[in-house]
């Protein structure tokens, strides 16, 4: 039993590094299956299971934080930024934005300036609270984040 | 009074496998490797490098019961461990030569930053690694 867990575990994490190595690309759910040697269904419930999220979503968040980063960093326009990072509409970045950073685009981006650390630890960091949808105090590897609003 | 770190630990599934990564194919030498009863106490290091080893630690026995050695596998596994992070003086060299030797497990391809060139992989167990080559890449043009 422990043996088929942790090598589902392992070929789960493949295909979720697979999916941030092209995070700014449409997802292809069933490429992204193979990776993992799963079928799509299959796949889509082992990673919640695994993972806390589902793939899409885990997507759509690693977007957001690219996008974080971005509006942090560079000047780029947000239009250019929602594009830049994989999202085909602009409506649906913002609201993606604001479901999961809890703050618009534009609002991240004045409270926020350029931070001089290296790119894993700004990563980590930076990192939305409200990660995994509606489990709000869980990331997407399972961590507990310390109670924020009192 | 502490004078420098002396070993780190990862956890791995595998010390076998495990040696066979880091070595053969990160390029590490083998550090200390000796049996103690039926612990095996083995180290990889920097080659050259005196000072810091990392002890390649496997969930089980002796250490573990086994329902705990299931619950780090299963971490481990799922990528959610500590990793290591090492410099290099060529990050783009080293990413085709360790893609040559076979690694496959990419997070990150070289990215240039601007404190250097790093980029990102995962040993077999899933452990991420980092590695990083520091300063501008301009500046380490050699003839």
């Amino acid at each position: 039993m422990s043996r088929e867990t942790e090598d589902l575990n392992r070929r789960l994490l493949r295909a979720r590094d697979a999916m941030d190595r092209a995070y700014a690309e449409p997802l292809d759910v069933r490429v992204v299956a193979a990776v993992a040697f799963l079928s799509e269904a299959h796949f889509s419930r082992s990673f919640r299971a695994t993972f806390g999220e589902t793939p899409h979503h885990y997507l759509q968040r690693r977007r957001v934080e690219r996008s974080m980063f971005l509006l942090r960093e560079t000047d780029r326009s947000i239009t250019d930024i929602c594009f830049d990072v994989g999202f085909s509409s602009l409506g649906t970045f913002s609201r993606t934005f604001r479901e999961i950073v809890g703050e618009s685009p534009t609002e991240y981006r004045q409270g926020h300036g350029p931070l001089e650390a290296p790119n894993c630890f700004q990563m980590m960091a930076m990192r939305p609270l409200r990660a995994a949808g509606s489990a709000r105090h869980l990331s997407s590897s399972g961590e507990a984040i310390s109670a924020a609003a009192p | 009074m502490i004078t420098r770190l002396n070993v780190a630990s990862i956890y791995v599934l595998d010390k076998e496998e495990a040696l066979d990564f880091y070595v053969n194919k990160l390029g590490l030498e083998k550090g200390n490797d000796v049996r103690q009863g039926e612990y095996r106490w083995l180290t990889v290091r920097v080659p050259g490098q005196d000072g810091i080893e990392v002890s390649l630690e496997q969930p089980g026995a002796p250490l573990h019961d086994e329902a705990t050695a299931e619950q780090l596998r299963d971490l481990i596994t799922k990528g959610a461990l500590g990793g290591l992070v090492f410099i290099t003086d060529d990050a783009r060299g080293l990413y085709e030569t360790l893609q040559e030797r076979g690694v496959t497990d990419f997070t990150q391809e070289p990215i240039e930053h601007f404190y250097g060139t790093d980029m990102g992989l995962r040993d077999p167990f899933g452990n991420p690694i980092r590695i990083l080559q520091q300063g501008k890449a301009a500046e380490k043009a050699t003839a």
